[in-house]
């Protein structure tokens, strides 16, 4: 069942090191998963069993939708790869700049 | 969202790293994030965190520790006078100063530095309200009264993810920090180097011969410098400089002569150079000149590209910038207005003011500029700066510029005075040896400009006055001429 998420929240994967901040999102309800598992906010206390095929998460990435609606900050990297709806999201790519400090 | 998140995530995914060197301290970023969580251990939400010390190493700590403890970071400017410090103190109560002098104020309660890094940690994730503010700062008030800036977790956040890449720098990178803690560089220099994880190395008190020294000794790759800090290191320096781990400079906070960026990039021909342009109301750089621009304008034969050393570059991609004349309307390109940014880490909010954004979410800057046909901006100064002669708008800027090309001038400032038949004229206050006559000075100026450039009055200093992050007091100098 989907849920409307705030930027700011955190959510934890139940199957894997995994954990995803919510930067850009859209006001609807959305399904998050992680490695074939719902995503939750707060770590689960043991962590359940992977499901399909998985890439795994990289921290300090930021993962957005084909469409770019919506932005996740990977702040904890894991094995399972992230899925909104279903549909897997990719790494975003960064456009580099000079280090200004 | 809470700037907490960058310092928790390098000591998760990096916190073997070595994270700070200051004096003989030396922190990774894991112990740095248990420093951290003491300084929060000692906070309540109802109190802010006040910092009036040098570049001390417990400033990341306190700076991260305010933000998980879900208060606001406060740096004060120890070089103000006691009775400004009172008025800015009394300005933020009640609060926890970390400090090593005396304080006795209602509302303040003072923390040595050894205290507060002591203690039980605080165990409990940091609240993520994006809205909340992280960091007050004074501006330097160079026009008036100091203003309190807002700068919130969601600002700032919007600056690092705009402009620094996670774990992007190499494990023998090292920053310098010269910067106090409280201007924005100061700050900003902490969340993108634990972002980046990037070993900080701090220089409390600046010379020249310090800095280099550090340099060497700390194997030191990257730096930032205010105009007057890079100036005075070329001028020790002399004909050489031995930088051989020095990679990237980055440079901000006021004009940069063009004489001393083209002597830094000779005596370091193997050192990038990033111009940042940004203020305390846009947490740090909106605007870069970075390294292949500064190679190009250097090398370049064609002087409408030679002049963009000059220049504050174009907008990071995640900014929005305009051009306004004063009637309101986008300027074309070469036609100097008013500077207008845009963007998620713009926050344009003075405590007590509000917020000064238009409806359109657009801060006027107050800076006057330019943009040129291929959207580089040339900043020509403070909009308050400017001498309105007979109902003319002359930029301090330009005759500065021409007096600045005769070799024997060293330093100089166009202000205005009170002028009985004009309403306001040119005052230029310089420094240069005295043989060089007030008719010469002037007879450049209106070799290359227009007659009312010329300045009425003429004089002769033995050094401009500025603030200690090279800021020219320009009041100071108007001051001067009035009496």
């Amino acid at each position: 069942m989907g849920q409307i998420y705030k930027p700011g929240t955190k959510l934890s994967s139940t199957v894997c090191k995994t954990q995803i901040m919510a930067l850009r999102v859209p006001a609807e309800e959305l399904e998050i998963s992680c490695g074939g598992a719902p995503m939750q906010v707060g770590d689960p206390a043991e962590l359940g069993e992977m499901n399909g095929e998985n890439t795994g998460t990289l921290v300090g990435k930021r993962y957005t939708d084909a469409d770019e609606t919506m932005e996740f900050l990977c702040t904890r990297g894991g094995e399972g790869s992230i899925a909104i709806e279903g549909y897997v999201i990719d790494i975003k790519a960064a456009k580099k700049l000079p280090s200004s400090d | 969202m809470n700037i907490h998140l960058i310092l928790q995530m390098a000591s998760e995914a990096m916190g073997y790293r070595e994270a700070l060197v200051c004096g003989e301290t030396r922190l990774t970023f894991e112990e740095l994030g248990d420093a951290a969580k003491r300084v929060a251990g000692h906070m309540s939400e109802d109190e802010k965190l006040a910092f009036l010390a040098e570049a001390d190493s417990c400033f990341p700590a306190a700076l991260f520790g305010a933000a998980l403890a879900g208060t606001q970071f406060v740096p004060l400017n120890y070089r103000l006078t006691r009775e400004q410090l009172e008025a800015q103190m009394k300005r933020i109560t009640p609060a926890k100063l970390i400090t090593s002098h005396s304080v006795s104020l209602d509302g303040i309660e003072c923390v040595s530095q050894n205290t507060i890094l002591k203690g039980d940690a605080l165990q409990s994730e940091a609240p993520h309200e994006g809205g909340a503010t992280a960091v007050e700062l004074f501006t330097s008030g160079t026009t008036g009264e100091p203003k309190s800036a807002i700068l919130r977790h969601a600002n700032l956040m919007a600056y690092i993810f705009g402009t620094v890449e996670f774990m992007s720098a190499d494990e023998d990178e090292a920053a310098l920090l010269t910067v106090p803690p409280y201007h924005i560089a100061g700050i900003a220099a902490v969340l993108s180097s634990t972002y980046a994880g990037r070993r900080m190395v701090q220089l409390p008190n600046f010379s020249p011969e310090g800095w280099i020294e550090l340099a060497q000794q700390e194997n030191v790759s990257n730096a930032f410098l205010v105009p007057t800090m890079l100036q005075r290191i070329v001028d020790y320096a002399g004909d050489s400089l031995e930088l051989p781990t020095m990679r990237n400079i980055a440079y901000g906070g006021g004009k940069m002569p063009r004489q001393t960026i083209e002597r830094a990039m000779t005596i370091l021909p193997h050192v990038n150079f990033t111009n940042a342009y940004g203020l305390t109301e846009t947490s740090a750089t909106i605007c870069m000149l970075g390294p292949e621009d500064h190679r190009e304008a250097f090398n370049s034969p064609n002087p409408a590209i030679k002049r963009r050393l000059s220049s504050a570059g174009k907008p990071i991609p995640s900014i929005e910038l305009q051009i306004r004349s004063e009637g309101g309307d986008v300027c074309a390109p070469e036609e100097t207005g008013l500077v207008y940014v845009r963007g998620d880490q713009v926050s344009g909010e003075y405590k007590g003011l509000g917020s000064q954004l238009d409806a359109e979410g657009w801060f006027l800057t107050k800076d006057r500029g330019f943009v040129d046909a291929d959207g580089y901006l040339f900043i020509d100064g403070r909009a308050d700066d400017v001498i309105v002669r007979g109902g003319e708008n002359i930029s301090p800027g330009e005759i500065e510029d021409v007096l600045r090309t005769h070799s024997a001038v060293k330093d100089v400032a166009a202000v205005a005075v009170a002028d009985t038949e004009w309403g306001e004229a040119v005052g230029v206050a310089i420094v240069c040896p005295d043989d060089i006559g007030d008719a010469e000075l002037c007879e450049l100026v209106r070799a290359n400009l227009r007659s009312s450039r010329v300045p009425s009055v003429i004089k002769r200093m033995d050094e401009l006055p500025y603030n200690e992050t090279g800021k020219l007091l320009r009041r100071v100098i108007r001051d001067g001429f009035a009496d």
